[in-house]
């Protein structure tokens, strides 16, 4: 391995674990579950994303070749991360509506309606009929 | 004729990629294993999108995933300074409802994706007749100017793309 590569691995590497590190810091120290729901799904895609890159150059420098299967595991963090935040944030918003808090929970205070009639997903079956829900009648 | 063949080519390329991306090796083999798998998948999964969108393939799509690409990266620099310096009761996290005029629930849910993925907003909940978005953000001064930021920079963009 060339001087070059060897320097740009660290560094790589070195800046993902920080962000990972900073990721799991913001579940400790923010304050409540909204919040904390920001620290290990975000600042983590770009420490992952840099440890992947970092895996790519090592790789090439070590074996010669070029690997990019590291590509899958950016693409499928990318499919499911928001999927599970969006799943934790569905649970809190239940929590809130059923006053599982004592006191307001988030900085932010409770989520607010919709506006219009209706309410929020979670806690009605959708109103306008779509092509996806049309489609099977 | 080909589209009957072919019901939905943007699927038949990704699992020939994903397929070769997984083998990390691009032969013969993997090229044709990888091709039937793109064309037998397709037929057979069909019934699971009915009335898909047609999806743009081609200079908005690839503007879109480099400006994301660019927000995730500035982003995440932004939501680390503030995880280590800002003190709690400086921290002016709101919920924000964001009304959406996308109307097929896939790009909707590409919306939603995308301000999970950009850090310092996560989305939440839809509501129930698909006209707004609930967003938590971590540090928003001005929330009209979030919301305005969020609309013309990805909601326009996918409107453009999800013809």
């Amino acid at each position: 391995m060339t001087m070059v590569v060897e320097i740009m691995v660290c560094a790589l590497v070195l800046l993902g674990a920080a962000f990972v590190l900073i990721g799991s810091w913001a579940l400790v120290r923010l304050p409540s579950t909204m919040e904390r729901l920001h620290g290990p799904t975000k600042a983590t895609t770009l420490g992952l994303g840099s440890l992947l890159v970092a895996s790519v150059f090592y790789f090439q420098g070590r074996l010669g070749v070029w690997t990019a299967h590291e590509l899958l595991i950016a693409l499928f963090l990318f499919i499911t991360a928001p999927i599970s935040a969006n799943m934790i944030a569905k649970v809190h918003l239940h929590r809130v509506r059923i006053g599982a808090f004592e006191e307001p929970d988030t900085k932010a205070g409770a989520p607010p309606r919709p506006p219009g009639e209706g309410d929020w997903a979670t806690f009605e079956a959708p109103t306008r009929n779509t092509q996806a829900s049309t489609a099977n009648t | 004729m080909i589209r009957h063949i072919v019901p939905h080519p943007a699927l038949s390329v990704m699992l020939l990629g994903v397929w070769l991306l997984m083998a990390n090796s691009i032969t013969v083999g993997g090229v044709l294993l990888g091709g039937a798998f793109g064309l037998i998948l397709p037929k057979f999964t069909e019934p699971f999108w009915p009335d898909r969108p047609r999806v743009r393939f081609g200079g908005a799509l690839l503007q879109y995933c480099l400006v994301v690409l660019f927000d995730i990266v500035v982003a995440n620099f932004e939501v680390a300074w503030l995880i280590l310096f800002r003190r709690n009761r400086d921290l002016r996290s709101r919920w924000l409802v964001i009304p959406i005029t996308l109307s097929t629930p896939e790009a909707i849910t590409v919306l939603a994706a995308t301000i999970s993925l950009t850090p310092g907003t996560v989305s939440s909940d839809i509501s129930a007749d698909r006209k707004s978005l609930l967003v938590h953000a971590l540090d928003v001064a001005d929330a009209a100017a979030e919301i305005a930021r969020i609309k013309t920079r990805y909601e326009a963009r996918l409107h453009r793309i999800f013809a």
